[in-house]
């Protein structure tokens, strides 16, 4: 019994272990996904999650332990980023010609995303601190914990409340544009990309590449926009 | 495979260390997309220099798939910071059904606001352009 927990101790010090998990959740994940017929509920993201959390919570292994061995997968998210310049590039021509919907649908959304959240946080009786991390909830990770922690919040959890809007997003986009029978697929990826990040944007990529594009810039231009209008919003809280 | 990843890592790099520079709230990755976007205008602008000059990945459609092939695997590279979750369990304890319900109405009516700007724009100038001829 000894020599096997000496292993554990030894393993779970190691990135190989949590490196390998990661991708193990994923693959037994994205069977799933593959084998639901791609259904938005069985969202490899929020099922792969869940299992981790679990397998962490059971070995009571910190967040931080775990999280040498992921930021392996966690480093590409960057490169994937620039990456996107390529469908950009490519449907270039697209892109130009929906420059003024693109702007329309920026301003509203980006409103939108932080008023509502801010908004129905105080409905609901919120404290100011976890509403200030909620309000830049609908960008990307890095920024989102910017922003949280120039304001004095709270970024890591900044960081999972825009990680919890992305899976809701990622979850929601299909049935709902489905429901308000949109099947222009530029709308539907920018759509995407605003409310729900790189989780809708990954979500967008799934359905088709040119609502991955849309919603790869809705994704950046959302950033640039929230990140200018946050201090706005949040002065009017106090 | 190499030569396409470093133009990929090189573009983030600058973009990194020009969101540092100038203090911009964008993330560096977002600035290297915009470089490497200006990198592929200006390598297709001056298609013969570039085909001379440039490693034979970065013309030959080699940096197109590195990167699509990235883009393929997008959704396992949030699977790390998503798992952050389970570090914030007590926040999540104390007001987790309303959060649940806050974001997820937010997040609906941000899509439907969203989507609906879009698709609206987008035929009035439809109309508009039809109108005219």
């Amino acid at each position: 019994m000894s020599g096997d927990f000496a292993l554990w101790v030894y393993l779970s010090r190691t990135p190989l272990l949590w490196l390998t998990v990661t991708l193990l959740a994923y693959a037994v994940a994205d069977r799933f996904f593959q084998a639901a017929g791609r259904h938005p509920a069985a969202n490899p993201v929020i099922h792969s999650v869940w299992m981790i959390g679990l397998v962490l919570l059971v070995t009571g292994t910190p967040y931080p332990t775990y999280f040498q061995g992921a930021q392996f997968v966690h480093f590409l998210l960057g490169p994937a980023t620039v990456a996107l310049a390529v469908p950009l590039y490519e449907r270039r021509e697209t892109v130009m010609r929906a420059l003024l919907p693109m702007g329309a649908a920026l301003v509203v959304g980006c409103v939108t995303a932080m008023g509502s959240a801010l908004v129905f946080a105080r409905l609901a009786g919120i404290p100011y601190d976890v509403m200030l991390a909620m309000a830049p909830k609908s960008v990307t990770t890095g920024v989102a914990m910017g922003i949280v922690e120039a304001l004095g919040g709270d970024p890591t959890l900044a960081a999972v409340l825009v990680m919890m809007t992305g899976m809701a997003g990622a979850l929601i986009v299909t049935p709902l544009m489905r429901l308000l029978r949109i099947e222009d697929m530029r709308a539907r990826g920018f759509a995407a990309g605003l409310a729900a990040h790189g989780l809708g944007t990954a979500r967008a990529f799934q359905v088709s590449e040119v609502a991955g594009t849309f919603a790869g810039i809705a994704m950046g231009l959302n950033a640039f926009l929230t990140a200018v209008l946050v201090p706005v919003a949040v002065s009017f809280l106090r | 495979m190499i030569v396409s990843f470093t133009a990929i890592l090189l573009a983030q790099l600058l973009g990194e260390a020009l969101a540092r520079a100038v203090g911009m709230p964008v993330p560096g990755p977002v600035i290297g997309m915009a470089l490497f976007l200006a990198f592929l205008t200006l390598r297709d602008r001056w298609r013969q220099a570039s085909a001379r000059l440039l490693p034979p990945p970065l013309v030959d459609g080699g940096v197109e798939n590195a990167a699509k092939g990235l883009l393929a695997h997008l959704s396992i590279m949030f699977v790390p910071a998503a798992v952050g979750i389970v570090g914030k369990l007590d926040v999540l304890a104390s007001h987790g059904v309303a959060l649940a319900i806050v974001l997820c109405l937010s997040v609906t009516l941000t899509l439907a606001a969203t989507v609906l700007t879009f698709v609206a724009v987008s035929r009035l100038i439809a109309r508009r352009d039809a109108s005219r001829t």
